[in-house]
């Protein structure tokens, strides 16, 4: 590596640390995207020195570049925000995938004995790549609904993904101390996808984003390995921050659920309950429902309204209507706040993201800690199609599967509005009790749909 | 171990502290954006996917090459472009237009 190659590799790594410092500011979060983006033109031109083109090495470089742009500029182009995170997975998918299969091309130039600090990061990048790839495919059919969002278990499933593991264990080490033939690390790669597939599968509901954050710190590490591989720093640096910012904005998400990471990971969430709450919880107690025009006057005379939004708000494009509500109250005098949830929608973020796309002011998102002790002293919290986040048996009931999770107290304002499709449970599959409260009122239908009726009635009021 | 590889070592052992450091300031709300961000960024292993491609000889080379090269692509090109996107929204005051999409002709079921 020449000198100048060299240090365009350390500019390339200092513009991906400021890029990810800005990103940690809104006012800055675009230019440090930008930023980074920079960084990565300037790796990509550094490496043009280091190359020897084959004639068709050339050829495949162009044509997968020509047909890689447009799949990842469309993609991300066309997808509409409440399928961000699906979005994400996929391109995180695809990366492991890259860093897995240019570890297979390495590791077969290397003969049959190649030394140990070229054989270990190999392994390691194609165990760890390809079970990312498939694990964020999974992901991926998971919230695009192609399967079923629910936890998939069966008896024994923990001793199947252990033996998995010990089967990959075992091959890698086979691979790295006696022989490294394709007929070793064909089988490694194929166990690899097949432990990312098997591994995501009992993870379901509230808990995919943050098994995706997992798979994207996976990717880092695995682009890592490829680099100790390939010699090269760019990938090391690179790959390491991300592997690194990546598991601990892991940890911060599970955090922010008040479970532990290995209870996300092996606990299979909602598991028994999610097919039959649905049903169950509608017997016997006696929910209010209320007319557009009723709520619009409770909300019109109140003096402090905090708006709740979830992932219904999202899936009804309700935000710029939910804007127009407040804009309308606020013309009355109403204080109107939005409480938001650190896991409100699918990812921490996903909310602020949807209600700053319909331009609400940043000063009215509240987090969680900041409005908790406000609702007390609130007339009315309108939950706009969020359920799990506002579930008081999260305090309440030890058996229940969010149980310790962080809620917002909605149920402590004075009055309680739950905009809602159905009875139908929330993300995480269980019942709510406090729909049945009876300061509660329930106003069915689309989100949007209905913030528009109670746009006009306000008007009206 | 190797100089070379020593060097290696070292510098990963550092970017580890610093990718800890830098994330630890940032704001619930940028989380996805932040997740979404580092995922452009280990797209870089685009740069090793065209260091494997462009020495491809054999057919299977130039099979994996070619895959490699599209799969990181993809990765860093759709990071950067969809993070764009999240960012975009987070514009300060409202310098816009207000929401105009109000119609309800899109209406899901």
């Amino acid at each position: 590596m020449t000198v100048a190659v060299a240090l365009a590799y350390l500019l390339a790594a200092v513009l991906f640390i400021l890029g990810l410092i800005q990103l940690s500011s809104p006012k800055s979060a675009r230019r440090g995207n930008q930023i980074a983006a920079v960084g990565m033109v300037i790796a990509l031109l550094a490496t043009i020195p280091l190359l020897h083109f084959t004639s068709g090495g050339i050829v495949i470089t162009i044509v997968g570049i020509l047909i890689g742009v447009p799949i990842g500029a469309v993609g991300a182009r066309r997808v509409k925000m409440t399928a961000i995170p699906q979005m994400v997975a996929l391109f995180n998918g695809v990366g492991g995938g890259a860093a897995a299969v240019v570890a297979v091309s390495e590791l077969l130039l290397q003969g049959s004995h190649p030394a140990f600090a070229i054989a270990f990061p190999s392994v390691f990048s194609i165990v760890i790549g390809s079970v990312s790839f498939a694990g964020s495919l999974v992901a991926f059919a998971k919230l695009q609904a192609l399967m079923t969002g629910s936890p998939i278990t069966y008896p024994g499933q923990q001793i199947v993904n252990g033996v998995l593991a010990l089967a990959i264990v075992a091959l890698a080490a086979y691979l790295i101390a006696v022989s490294s033939t394709a007929i070793i690390f064909v089988p490694l790669l194929i166990l690899g996808l097949v432990l990312g597939v098997a591994f995501v599968l009992p993870i379901g509901g509230a808990d995919m984003p943050v098994v995706i954050s997992m798979l994207n710190a996976f990717t880092g590490l695995a682009v890592a390995a490829s680099g100790f591989v390939l010699g090269n720093f760019a990938l090391i640096v690179a790959g390491t921050l991300v592997g690194a910012s990546g598991t601990l904005l892991t940890k911060l998400m599970s955090d922010a659920m008040g479970r532990s990471l290995g209870n996300v990971l092996f606990g299979a969430f909602g598991a028994v309950k999610a097919g039959v709450a649905g049903v169950a919880g509608a017997e016997g107690k006696s929910v209010r429902s209320g007319t557009p025009e009723d709520i619009a006057t409770l909300l019109a005379y109140s003096r402090k309204v905090i708006i709740v939004p979830g992932y219904g708000l999202a899936v009804a494009q309700g935000q710029h209507a939910v804007k127009e509500l407040a804009d309308e109250l606020e013309k009355r005098g109403v204080e109107v706040e939005y409480a938001i949830h650190p896991v409100a929608g699918r990812m921490p973020g996903h909310m602020n993201v949807l209600l700053a796309e319909a331009n609400v002011p940043y000063d009215q998102l509240k987090e969680m800690d900041q409005i908790n002790d406000e609702f007390k002293s609130t007339d009315v919290a309108l939950v706009v199609g969020a359920n799990d986040v506002v579930n008081p048996a999260a305090r309440s009931s030890p058996g229940s599967p969010i149980y310790g999770m962080p809620i917002l107290n909605a149920d402590e304002a004075k009055n309680i509005v739950f905009m809602k499709r159905s009875m139908r449970p929330g993300f995480a599959g269980i019942d709510n009790e406090l729909l049945y409260d009876p300061k509660t009122v329930m106003l069915f239908g689309d989100a949007k749909d209905s913030l528009m009726k109670l746009v006009a009635a306000v008007k009206a009021a | 171990m190797s100089e070379n590889l020593l060097n290696e070592f070292t510098i990963f052992v550092l970017a580890i502290f610093i990718g800890f450091e830098v994330i630890s300031k940032v704001p619930t709300i940028l989380h996805t954006p932040l997740m979404s961000g580092t995922n452009a960024i280990h797209g870089i292993i685009l740069v090793g996917a065209i260091l494997i491609a462009a020495t491809a000889r054999d057919p299977l080379q130039i099979a994996l090459g070619l895959v490699a090269v599209i799969l990181a692509t993809i990765n860093v090109v759709g990071g950067f472009v969809v993070t764009d996107r999240m960012l975009e929204m987070f514009k300060g005051r409202p310098t816009a237009k207000p929401a105009e999409k109000t119609p309800p002709e899109k209406t899901t079921g």
